[in-house]
């Protein structure tokens, strides 16, 4: 395995052994057979990729070496949200090992499972319920006393296991390692669905703030980022992107940086520009220097009115309900509200602009890649090279924090084609622009709502209507054109087809949340959503993008939140109602009900309506507002409370305090779900307050931390309180985008209950608060 | 192309290089160091401050010939896993970190203040991280460690 680098190479070491030698010379362990199938994370592709180790293997998963180590092995990857760490809990949880005698890899397609993608909040549901990792665990706990009951001549019910060790009750000194009982070989049975997990109250590992592994490393500067790997002969490249977006190559110069140092080779594919030297500095000198001409932009719809512009474009429609009787609920209400909502492309711009290694040697090819799917790169690379997927080896590399669809996967591209246009390995990290000009970015998106009230005040109907674009995605097994490399190497987005009217709806869905929570959702005769409104629709227009969109944390959820919770609070100062109380009055779902109680009462939350009476109309005002989810509909609960203080002279807000509270089913690590909830919180507040992609009218303006703005590490950080509500009896959600996903909403209603003025535009920037509090009256 | 001498965390190392070069990528290209993060390359973000002369400084754009011969410090200059400097234990302890790619800029960042202010407040710590970025958004937590390590340092 020369395409290991030092450091995998050491942990499979650690590990006691390396896999493929140890699967190829060890013999099958029989102890038991088991049908059944668990379920996989494919449905959008079908299927787990060619070439996976089979799902429903429990080899695939969990293997145990002669000294009684155990490695385990996950489609589901490190970015930085402590997401190894709970996996690594979880199988020793299950097999009764230490903590520390679990190596747990990830994301590599030569070893690992094909979990589809990172992302979505999806890795508790996959790997921590019935399912998968977990139930490989389940399975291979009840593999090893079924062998030792087998040993040792008695039943299984007599028998204890302990830091990977199985005991006779009666007798402790009757006992066998799983080193001894396993003995290098293969478990060779299938991931049985039925195996009975590991209790939650006797849980000693899982559930506890187990400190992560990692961090020692990073902190000392020891730890591999993709950014450091390093192999022999490696290059470094460049790209060079269009000047503005929609422009093609017209002619490139090579002879402008034949005379400098270290250039390699100047590389054409299409509208692909790159060049490789042998050292970065000389890479990003030939880059600046290479005289390409290329063709005017296709020229960009105006920033300053293109919100209007959405609600004119061709679009894809769907209805996600729709009691069709909306418009008769509303004509007869005693009062109708209505209000649009205005959400900015937002950028994930992550720390380090993104980083990948390839090595491209004829046939084949290795890519260390920061991607959140390995195996759509394995497929996607061998799209782009002209190879056979089976010769294209994906190792995931710890990137910059992502928080979705960032440079990742178009950098990995940008090295697969230097490096098959070299013979060489190259590396590439972007530059800060060629990243935040090109990125994926979060959806800008055009909300209305209406609701209709009776005359005590109650809602009897709500209607939401959204315009947002899209334009490529994530790579799927067979689209390098979602990301920008693709496309300028020749491919296609996946195709936009607008569709107008929209059917109605067949079964409830409320993955993007544009379903309020206050509303029925009643699809096919039944009552599926957390609400009791009964007159209900929401219709969504998907339209075309001029840039390239995807997955950014929360990814339309917050947005569709920010407009939902908003409403809702301006529904209740309407009928001058507490935001709690009237909340509370139109949700029927018990743990939505819950996370809002608890958080109320951790806040201290006082019960009257805002605004808060008597506020003066200039000078700094305090005010709390709240918001709440249930995340994607059915993927973990969050209720958060925003205390600020409201500069009415300079229009600048600033946070005092968050409290949030958390129903994420059984808490795996409560250390690291705080650090979720926390980093969320505020990576809430930074998008809510200031970020927003802009542009002229070729290209993108926003491209550095000047242009692009973003809350500093020293700015007024705010109380953070998590309330984390354990439920042990219920299965485990995501957690790392819940609390995003409330915060703009909650600053937003806190900001009404400070100054009675309402603000529906984000982000929130002073000269808004300011235009907000003029037109308040 | 010369030969600039660069004494990096205790050594001293000869390198052919073009004297324009910034010193982030000798440390983390031509040393092979991980500590200095290249996140920006225009000094707006902090991931790659190193300490030269007790001054905190951006090494993407320094250029070498600006620090040859100066005693430059990295994040791995001042403590390791096994015998971490007071703020690397502090952000272990506080749990400081989720990606981590900033960290090397924060610490450095903190350290060359600490040195110089060693009773500094929580208000002055904040102040003095006002140009560097994290956007996991780990500010909490990393504050926290900071003005944690200044008391021992104090002590």
């Amino acid at each position: 395995m020369k395409t290991l680098t030092p450091d995998a190479r050491a942990a499979l070491e650690r590990a006691g052994f390396l896999r493929r030698d140890f699967l190829k010379g060890a013999g099958a362990l029989i102890v038991g057979f088991s049908t059944g199938a668990i379920r996989t994370a494919h449905a959008q592709f079908g299927g787990p990729s060619p070439g996976s180790p089979p799902i429903n293997q429990l080899d695939s998963w969990i293997a145990i070496a002669a000294d009684g180590r155990v490695t385990a092995y996950s489609g589901k990857e490190e970015l930085g949200q402590g997401i190894s760490t709970a996996q690594a809990q979880l199988v020793a949880e299950e097999l009764s090992v230490p903590f520390n005698r679990v190596n747990l890899i990830y994301c590599d397609t030569a070893l690992t499972p094909d979990q589809a993608y990172t992302a979505g909040s999806q890795s508790h549901p996959a790997n921590f319920n019935r399912n998968n990792l977990a139930q490989a665990g389940a399975t291979a706990r009840e593999a090893l006393f079924r062998l030792a009951s087998e040993r040792l001549s008695v039943p299984v019910d007599q028998l204890t296991a302990s830091d990977g060790v199985i005991r006779l009750k009666s007798d402790p000194s009757k006992a066998l390692g799983y080193g001894q009982l396993v003995a290098g070989r293969r478990f060779n049975l299938q991931v049985d669905p039925n195996a009975k997990r590991k209790p939650t109250s006797e849980w000693t590992v899982l559930g506890k703030p187990v400190p992560r592994p990692d961090i020692p490393a990073l902190v000392t500067g020891e730890f591999e980022f993709v950014h450091n790997v390093r192999v022999p002969g490696m290059l470094h490249g460049r790209v060079v992107r269009p000047p503005a977006v929609g422009a093609t190559v017209m002619s490139v110069d090579e002879g402008s940086v034949k005379n400098l140092a270290g250039v390699v080779k100047v590389v054409v594919k299409k509208n692909f520009v790159g060049v490789v030297a042998e050292k970065p500095w000389q890479a990003i000198q030939a880059a600046s220097q290479l005289k390409v001409t290329w063709s005017a932009g296709a020229g960009l719809p105006s920033h300053a009115t293109f919100y209007a512009h959405m609600r004119t474009q061709p679009a894809r429609d769907a209805l996600a309900v729709d009691s069709k009787d909306v418009e008769q609920r509303l004509a007869a209400a005693a009062t109708v509200l209505k209000a649009t909502y205005l959400h900015p492309y937002q950028m994930h711009g992550s720390m380090g602009s993104s980083c990948a290694v390839a090595d491209v040697e004829g046939e084949k090819a290795t890519v260390w890649s920061p991607t959140q799917g390995v195996w759509y790169q394995k497929s996607t690379v061998a799209m782009l090279l002209g190879l056979k997927p089976e010769n294209v080896h994906v190792i995931f590399r710890r990137g910059s924090g992502c928080y979705g669809l960032n440079g990742a996967d178009t950098v990995t591209y940008d090295a697969a084609i230097l490096s098959q246009a070299v013979g060489k390995p190259v590396r590439v990290q972007l530059s800060r622009k060629d990243e935040m000009a090109w990125e994926n970015y979060g959806n800008a998106y055009v909300i209305d709502e209406r609701a209709g009230l009776d005359a005590q005040g109650n809602i009897i109907a709500w209607d939401h209507e959204s315009w947002s674009p899209t334009r490529g995605n994530r790579p799927g097994p067979g689209t390098p054109g979602n990301v920008v490399t693709g496309f300028l190497a020749g491919f296609s987005p996946q195709p936009f087809t607008p569709r107008s009217p929209a059917s109605s709806p067949t079964a409830y869905n409320n993955n993007a949340n544009a379903v309020p929570s206050y509303v029925a959702g009643n699809v096919g005769g039944r009552d599926q959503g957390t609400g009791t409104v009964k007159s209900e629709r929401v219709l969504t227009h998907t339209i075309e993008s001029p840039f390239w969109t995807g997955p950014l944390r929360s990814p339309n959820r917050l947005q569709n939140t920010f407009a939902h919770e908003c409403f809702l609070d301006e529904l209740a100062a309407h009928t001058k109602a507490d935001p709690v109380e009237y909340r509370l009055r139109h949700l029927r779902d018990p743990r939505l009900i819950a996370v809002v109680n608890e958080v109320a009462k951790a806040a201290n939350w006082e019960v009257r309506p805002s605004p808060k009476p008597a506020t003066r109309k200039t000078g700094v005002v305090t005010g709390r507002g709240m918001a709440s989810v249930l995340y994607e509909g059915d993927n973990g609960y969050s209720a958060l409370v925003a205390e600020v203080e409201v500069n009415q002279d300079t229009g600048s807000v600033v946070v005092k305090r968050f409290v949030v509270c958390n129903d994420v089913g059984p808490v795996s690590n409560p250390d690291g779900l705080r650090n979720q909830i926390e980093g969320g919180a505020l990576q809430g507040l930074s998008r809510a307050l200031m970020e927003e992609v802009t542009w002229d009218d070729q290209k993108v303006t926003s491209f550095d931390w000047r242009t692009y703005h973003t809350l500093p590490l020293g700015f007024d950080v705010p109380k953070v309180e998590a309330v984390l509500l354990n439920r042990p009896d219920q299965e485990a959600t995501g957690a790392g985008e819940t609390s995003i996903t409330v915060v703009a909403a909650a600053l937003g209603n806190a900001i009404f209950d400070a100054t009675g003025a309402r603000i529906r535009q984000i982000p929130f920037t002073p000269e808004r608060v300011k235009a907000a509090l003029a037109a308040r009256g | 192309m010369s030969a600039i001498t660069l004494k990096v965390n205790g050594q001293s190392h000869t390198l052919d290089l073009d004297p324009a070069t910034p010193l982030l990528y000798a440390l983390s290209d031509d040393l092979e160091l991980r500590g200095p993060k290249f996140g920006c390359g225009l000094g707006q973000c902090g991931a790659c401050t190193v300490i030269v002369k007790g001054q905190a400084i951006r090494s993407c754009i320094t250029p070498v010939r600006a620090v040859a011969g100066s005693e430059i410090t990295t994040l791995e200059g001042i403590g390791t896993a096994d015998k971490p400097h007071p703020i690397q234990r502090a952000f272990i302890e506080e749990q400081a970190a989720q990606c981590g790619f900033c960290v090397s800029g924060v610490i450095m960042t903190a350290k060359a203040f600490l040195d110089k202010h060693p009773r500094a407040t929580e208000e002055e710590i904040r102040q003095a991280l006002a140009g560097v970025l994290c956007r996991c958004f780990t500010g909490v937590r990393m504050l926290r460690a900071i003005h944690r390590a200044g008391q021992e340092m104090a002590r």
